[in-house]
């Protein structure tokens, strides 16, 4: 049992995980918080199913070989990507100067518009994921593993690798710290702010993009709906491992899944939803920088 | 202060632009849109897509073209307008226009079906919320998403109270305003060290905690199930049933209301509210006590919620957790924004238009919160201000276009700082 809610919890975690760094990336950049965000996961899920029946209706590749599972991702990526890096021209750019509550609003609206436009070109109604591909599991005593969570959790921890190694290593990774830690000054060194902020949400979009199709994989049933939820969770783990840092939000998910999976598993499964936000709550009041963030004088 | 980007000679191209951003447009709604199983795929709809914002970029493009002005243009008209309308309500003629205004809601909905008067009603309702989330909102500057939970405690405090102890509507009014008032302070006082943002996003999970736990306490509130036959109000054993006696009712609220947030806004502790959203570190240096002043303005706002609570239960006599959730409090926060945050008569315009509208289109009901979802995003791109911008707010605004186009600019932007008003003192 308790192992069992472990290896949920960690896979549930390695999705907030994901999702949460694109809440940390765009927030240690433009210190805004992006609610569209969670959209751009849900239109990740979408994304995937419409992959994948492009994909088997022109029996361009199988349907349940490792070809499929990488264009699903490959498609929901891209085109996530594009969504927020639309997003960010269109509702945000325009608002860098304004008063802060500005951009707030802006956000919020684009997070509506985004879940009504789905549900009116896609329905209502659930959709159904494909369940093809990766079946079976390993069982341990006391619990089991699936191979998706397998897959979900190997993917999560290459994409954070992945993330890490882009922001350390690279040159446009160095540039979007440049540009966190000071606007003008990475202006006056030569950097295109603009297009390193595009770049961020770009990315940030992309490993939500994974998360959604992941999730669809998991669950099995998607709606236009599950991007409000999984966005607050996410901005929970944020929180919880230190807005603005990158390990914080890894750290954050992987716990904020966890602690779920156990208050559901051993408290009420009723309330899981109401864990997430208490310990939003709790962190902000008690621990406004989170676990792994430096200066709380700045972030809150 | 826009970096010149690598678009910049497109910039000097729009009708290019236009076309790129016609085809963007229809690319990115075409795989969420098309259908596999329809003929052509049904590429018709993301086509239609391109074509319109293909053509509403025109449009645009030849208004500027015609007037470079429009804008402002458009601008100078809702602002003169929005200051006609607040000389009315604040020049010497004032009393006649309150009396004007208060005998065509006394006596227009009288000649009106129980359809028009029940959405009058509904209209009623939703100026005395957003009224009450003005405060919090637009005078002391704390955005709070979770507003509607206010209004579900005002209204289970009815529900309950009447179906279990049998206590009036009457009895019940000022206790459900004390008690949301009591619960908005409650909550108040841990996350209202948070800045802006955090607050905006603690009060939504504030706001879901209570609609989950009223979904799921059976015991006290029987759940999703909702609570029925709560009892109608009675005054002098004269029971309201007609939907007119809920108007007349809603009206008496209304008026105390904009009474009450009027006098307010123009009090000490409303200039205080002022001060604190437009600068907190000078507001305290000015002896203002934030938290104190924090509070009273969450604790006033939730009042108002409150008591549309009480009436909204009274008068469905049905309430269930489904009323109350987070996209209520969108749309309130949305009559904020559209009317103009701290302005009163902004704010119950908003409110009427945002009631009505959608009344007036049900054909595009499915399409409502698309739309709202969109205008919001232009409202804050175009027009921050809303409708009827709030005389203070408009010069302050005004001052930071001024600021933003001056050659010399603040220090606050030239460092790309969070701009005045926004700057944050250290956690205490």
């Amino acid at each position: 049992m308790l192992l069992q809610q472990l290896v949920n919890g960690l896979t549930l975690g390695s999705v907030y995980a994901l999702i949460a760094l694109g809440y940390t990336m765009v927030y240690g950049i433009i210190e805004l918080i992006n609610f569209a965000h969670g959209e751009i996961y849900m239109l990740g899920a979408y994304m995937g199913i419409v992959a994948f029946s492009v994909l088997t209706t022109f029996h361009l590749t199988a349907p349940s070989s490792g070809a499929t599972l990488f264009l699903m991702l490959l498609a929901a990526m891209l085109f996530c990507g594009a969504c927020g890096v639309t997003v960010e021209r269109l509702a945000y750019r325009p608002l860098r100067n304004a008063p802060r509550l500005s951009p707030l609003i802006s956000a919020l609206g684009v997070s509506i518009f985004l879940q009504n436009f789905v549900m009116l070109a896609q329905g209502p109604r659930d959709k159904g994921f494909p369940h093809l591909f990766i079946r079976g599991g390993i069982d341990f005593p006391g619990g089991r593993i699936s191979s998706i969570q397998i897959f979900i959790m190997v993917t999560s921890v290459l994409m954070m690798v992945g993330l890490q190694l882009l922001v350390r290593r690279t040159k446009i990774g160095k540039a979007m710290r440049a540009t966190a830690q000071d606007k003008q000054m990475a202006t006056l060194v030569g950097i295109d702010v603009d297009r390193i902020i595009s770049v961020t949400f770009l990315i940030g979009s992309a490993l939500a993009a994974v998360a959604g199709v992941m999730v669809g994989m998991y669950y099995g049933l998607i709606n236009f709906f599950i991007g409000y939820i999984a966005g607050i969770k996410a901005f929970t783990a944020a929180v919880l491992g230190g807005i603005g840092s990158i390990p914080g939000a890894m750290l954050g998910g992987l716990l904020l899944g966890l602690i779920e999976a156990l208050g559901a598993g051993y408290i009420s499964s009723e309330y899981k939803d109401v864990f997430a936000f208490a310990i939003l709550v709790l962190v902000l009041v008690f621990r406004p920088s989170g676990l792994l963030g430096a200066d709380i004088s700045k972030r809150v | 202060m826009r970096t010149p980007s690598r678009s910049m000679p497109l910039r000097q191209r729009p009708l290019l632009r236009i076309v790129l951003a016609s085809l963007w447009f229809g690319l990115l709604s075409l795989p969420l849109m098309m259908e596999l199983q329809a003929p052509y795929f049904g590429l018709g709809r993301p086509l239609m897509v391109s074509v319109v914002v293909g053509l509403v970029g025109l449009l645009w493009w030849l208004a500027s073209q015609w007037s470079e002005r429009l804008r402002h243009v458009v601008a100078r008209v809702v602002d003169t307008g929005g200051s006609h309308v607040r000389q009315l309500a604040e020049g010497p003629g004032r009393r006649l226009l309150y009396a004007l205004a208060l005998a065509c809601a006394v006596l227009i909905p009288l000649g009106l079906n129980r359809y028009y008067i029940d959405v009058l009603t509904q209209v009623g309702m939703y100026v005395t919320l957003a009224l009450g989330l003005n405060i919090v909102v637009g005078l002391a500057g704390l955005l709070d998403l979770g507003y509607i939970a206010f209004y579900a405690v005002g209204a289970y405090t009815y529900g309950l109270l009447s179906t279990r102890i049998g206590l009036s509507f009457w009895e019940v009014l000022p206790l459900g305003a004390l008690l949301a008032a009591i619960f908005g302070v409650l909550l108040g006082i841990p996350v209202l060290r948070l800045r802006g943002d955090y607050l905006a996003i603690v009060t939504l999970g504030f706001g879901e905690m209570i609609r989950i736990t009223l979904n799921n306490w059976d015991s006290l509130t029987r759940g999703p199930n909702g609570i029925i036959g709560i009892a109608r109000p009675k005054i002098w054993g004269f029971t309201f049933s007609n939907p007119i006696h809920y108007y007349y009712l809603i009206v008496a609220i209304v008026l105390l209301t904009i009474f009450v947030v009027d006098r307010l806004n123009r009090s000490r502790i409303g200039r205080a509210w002022t001060a604190m959203r437009d600068d907190e570190v000078a507001a305290e240096v000015m002896g203002i006590d934030l938290m104190k002043t924090k509070l009273l303005a969450f604790g006033l706002g939730a009042t108002w919620a409150g008591l549309a609570g009480v009436f909204f239960a009274g008068k469905m006599t049905f309430i269930s957790p489904e009323s109350f959730t987070f996209f209520e409090s969108v749309i309130i926060l949305c009559m904020v924004v559209l009317g103009g945050m701290g302005s009163v008569p902004g704010v119950i315009l908003g409110a009427a238009l945002l009631v009505i509208l959608p009344e007036m289109m049900r054909q595009f009901a499915l399409y409502r919160m698309l739309i709202f979802g969109g205008a919001m995003v232009m409202m804050m791109v175009l027009r921050p201000q809303g409708l009827i911008a709030s005389p203070r707010r408009a010069i302050a605004l005004r001052r930071e276009d001024q600021a933003r186009s001056a050659v010399v600019k603040p220090a606050s932007e030239r460092l790309g700082l969070p701009s005045r008003g926004e700057r944050k003192r250290g956690t205490p």
